[in-house]
């Protein structure tokens, strides 16, 4: 198993590279660089004068000069400057981080808190009312999108319960472990319900597959009681495919999820990458997308190792 | 195991909290969304007499600073941050007036080639060291230097030399009469910095040491941005407040949020949609018509516009107010090219400010054209307006038979083509200033750096800005100004639209704050809180 997990981490390796390489070459293909984000429209700047500023940023080398200055940085751990704030990449994506990551697996948890108890509800009591409840609830949660469900919330919340959580005051949950945890509570639901969604129904058509399945019909036969089927058997089988998707999805929330972010005014790692594209802060971009990568690769790794638990036939070499 | 779920309440509270949501969008609003007379102001409530000292002012907006170089930064929202932190020698008033700032007196020489002003011997920066005529100097050079890419530059030009006769007098010494200087020096862009301290190795970009009445504590970009008062500052007795926590949220209606919940005291909206629902019973908001335009800019370099007939076609067919309405909803007032209301044109002496479709399709026959087609490109979201503004001006052009396509672009490809004049026509927002010439002259003289943006001049009017640039006879300028701007709008490379309001709510306890048609946010420093 650790050769494996080892085998796994080496090949992240190529993947990063392969990736920085990618988002390199697209944002620098992208019409608009550092200097335009920056001046913007009420550019009063001369030629010369913008001339002197890409040279300061270092824009006007070649294309493969500037990767191979930037990757000969990175291996070495630096990971450059942004431009706006004037502090380390690694600096920004870390102290950004922590908030992603509670957001996440909050959100994780309300999905798979909620989403798989009502996929085995359904999935038990198939074609009764109570199926249909759950059917129609997994379809508004993905059919409603997250800025509507938490700006609802924040309508809700302001305008008649006269509180906000989320008023730019976001404080951590080391700062104050209880007011972070009513500003991430309604930021995690909206995330958590979606996502909670998309967990019930892989929950209900893994359970209902393995429900019909013939050992199941051996088993039934042989005497055993339904709980311990299900309880024993089904759910233990039907894990594999909920955990892929548990695993897919919460790797994409680890990248920040911006939307929900920018409605609650939560400093996370999506917002810092989308203002990072739209300044064109090339370093922050970089670090950013490399950074999400990897733990995105981490995240499907420990859904990997947790498919181990769930069969244990599935062995690693 | 599922007999033993307690599914029924699990099931039942996640209906009931959707139910409860969707009522809640459908529920009447405490107040209903008033539709607000254009005059009206929801009034600050008479003031009680004297200003209290104290208290954290949380402000919110949702575009936090780009950066912290003065001398560098365009953003508005870079400057709402740093106009607080670094003074200029002079600032506006709320009548769009010149007025002392960190310099006490001024004088033009008679042939106005030369600019002397007399500085205050009590400033201090924030480091604790005085101000002298040195730092001046200074920053003026950093300014005119072109590796520092300082964006107010191109006002200084005719700055040939700078004398400092002792620590508290500066001069200008100008190749040729400037009377818009006086306006350029009031700019954030011109702000004084420390000799010594940017001598000493210090990061502008990075640090801050300026003059202003609040100091930078701490700045974590696109969260919050933490000022404190300046107690050395020049101005006895202020600033009131003991310090200004700048937030930042994104979304424009979370502010408003905010402010409801009583979270945020005071607040910058953009968004004229959001600023509508801002006037409500329990809060001030302040509404004051902006300097900077909407506008649909022509490249009259494009095939289809270089003939003037079809430029004035189209800007005969548009209804101005009819586009202000649709997309501002009524918030703010059809312009003249000049905004600043000491030089705005009437508009019943330009051309086609009147809406005549019969003119316009007269034109249209006799330029020889019936099909003409162009692309539009719009800013996606900058302004919140522009995409509702290109699609009421496509309605209307159908009338005259023209059709206009849309197309939207992320902010930096816009600005990337909008830089490069690769466009038919473009939606932009484009910033005004209290003096004319600093509107105007880069863009429509042949030497201006804005001019291939533009995409047009005349030798005419390339005469008339030389002109009105150089006199200071302030009744002679706004004469060749209203000339200037009849020749523009009779040339038609622009159809300029109107301007909107700039938005200012706050708490009923926040006093003392004036609004400033330029969005400036310096008094600030005489706003205290009532509580």
């Amino acid at each position: 198993m650790q050769r494996y997990i080892l085998r796994r981490l080496l090949t992240l390796i190529p993947t990063l590279l392969g990736i920085s390489i990618i988002v390199f070459l697209v944002m620098r293909l992208i019409p608009g660089d550092t200097i335009s984000a920056m001046i913007g429209t009420q550019f009063k700047l001369t030629d010369a004068q913008a001339q002197a500023l890409r040279a300061y940023f270092g824009l006007d080398k070649s294309l493969p000069e500037q990767y191979w200055g930037w990757l000969t940085a990175a291996l070495q751990g630096n990971f450059g400057v942004s431009v706006r704030s004037g502090r380390s990449v690694l600096q920004e994506i870390l102290s950004r981080f922590p908030l992603t990551f509670e957001l996440a697996l909050l959100a994780t948890l309300i999905a798979v808190t909620v989403g798989i108890p009502i996929g085995l509800l359904s999935a038990a009591r198939r074609g009764t009312l109570l199926d249909l409840g759950a059917r129609s609830f997994a379809l508004l949660g993905m059919a409603l999108p997250s800025f509507l469900v938490g700006t609802l919330i924040i309508y809700f919340l302001s305008a008649r319960l006269h509180i906000l959580p989320n008023a730019g005051n976001y404080v951590s949950l080391w700062d104050d472990p209880l007011k972070n945890l009513t500003q991430m509570f309604f930021p995690a639901l909206t995330l958590g319900l979606a996502f909670s969604a998309s967990v019930m129904r892989t929950t209900r058509s893994a359970m209902l597959e393995q429900l019909n399945s013939d050992y199941l019909r051996t088993a039934r036969a042989k005497g055993l009681p339904e709980r311990m089927i299900v309880r024993r058997h089904a759910l233990r089988n039907a894990l594999i495919p909920i955990i892929t998707i548990v695993g897919f999805e919460a790797g994409y929330l680890f990248g920040g999820a911006v939307i929900v972010e920018d409605v609650f005014a939560l400093p996370g790692v999506g917002r810092l990458l989308l203002n990072a594209i739209s300044q064109r802060d090339y370093a922050l971009v970089q670090g950013t997308v490399i950074f999400i990568a990897f733990i995105f690769v981490l995240v499907n790794l420990l859904a990997d190792i947790a498919y181990t638990f769930a069969n244990p036939r599935i062995r690693y070499e | 195991m599922i007999r033993q779920l307690r599914t029924l309440p699990v099931v039942a509270v996640l209906l009931v909290l959707f139910l409860s949501l969707a009522l809640a969008g459908c529920a009447p609003v405490g107040a209903p969304v008033a539709q607000p007379d254009a005059a009206a102001t929801t009034a600050a409530p008479a003031e009680p007499a004297t200003p209290k000292a104290g208290g954290v002012l949380i402000a919110a907006r949702a575009a936090d600073a780009k950066g912290l170089d003065p001398h560098v930064q365009t953003a508005f929202s870079s400057f709402r941050a740093l106009e607080q932190i670094y003074e200029p020698l002079l600032r506006l008033n709320a009548d769009m007036n010149v007025i002392p700032n960190l310099a006490e007196s001024w004088a033009w020489s008679e042939d106005g080639k030369t600019l002397a002003l007399t500085l205050r011997d009590n400033v201090k920066f924030h480091d604790g060291t005085p101000m002298t005529s040195a730092d001046v100097k200074f920053s003026f050079e950093r300014i005119l230097n072109e590796a520092t890419g300082a964006a107010s530059r191109s006002f200084f030009t005719a700055i040939e030399s700078i004398d400092t006769p002792d620590d508290y007098t500066v001069v200008f010494n100008l190749a040729a009469p400037n009377a818009a200087l006086l306006a350029a020096v009031t700019n954030p862009n011109s702000a004084i910095l420390s000799k010594a301290w940017l001598e000493g190795g210090a990061d502008p970009a990075v640090d801050t040491n300026g003059t202003g009445p609040f100091k930078l504590k701490s700045w974590e970009p696109d969260n919050l941005m933490v000022l404190e008062a300046n107690p050395d500052y020049w101005q006895a007795g202020l600033p009131y407040l003991a310090g200004i926590e700048l937030r930042t949220i994104p979304d424009e209606t979370s502010i408003l949020a905010a402010l409801r919940a009583g979270e945020v005291d005071w607040a910058i909206i953009n968004d004229p949609r959001v600023g509508v629902t801002a006037a409500t019973a329990d809060l001030t908001l302040m509404r004051s018509p902006a300097l900077a335009y909407h506008v649909l800019q022509l490249n009259a370099t494009r095939p289809q516009f270089q003939d003037e007939r079809v430029r004035l076609a189209i800007s005969c067919a548009i209804d101005r107010q009819q586009v202000l309405d649709t997309a501002s909803l009524g918030e703010g007032e059809v312009t003249a090219p000049a905004t600043p209301l000491n030089y705005r044109a009437p508009l019943d002496e330009l051309t086609c400010y009147t809406k005549d479709v019969e003119r316009a399709q007269q034109l249209l026959a006799d330029a020889g054209v019936s099909d003409v087609k162009f692309t539009m490109i719009a800013a996606a979201d900058e302004p919140p307006t522009a995409l509702a503004e290109a699609q009421n001006i496509q309605a209307q052009l159908e009338e005259i038979g023209v059709t206009a396509e849309i197309e939207t672009l992320e902010l930096g490809v816009y600005v990337d083509r909008w830089l490069k004049g690769d466009f038919d026509a473009a939606i932009a927002l484009n910033g005004g200033n209290p003096d004319p010439d600093n509107m105007f002259y880069r863009y429509w003289h042949s030497t201006g750096n804005l001019n291939k943006v533009a995409g047009y001049s005349s030798p005419a009017i390339d005469a008339l800005l030389d002109d009105a640039r150089s006199t200071v006879d302030v009744a002679k300028r706004k004469e060749l100004y209203l000339e200037i701007q009849k020749q523009l709008t009779a040339a038609a490379p622009w159809i300029w639209l109107y301007v909107g309001n700039e938005y200012r709510p706050m708490q009923k306890d926040v006093m003392g704050y004036t609004p400033l048609n330029n969005g400036s946010t310096v008094y600030l420093r005489e706003t205290w809180l009532n509580r």
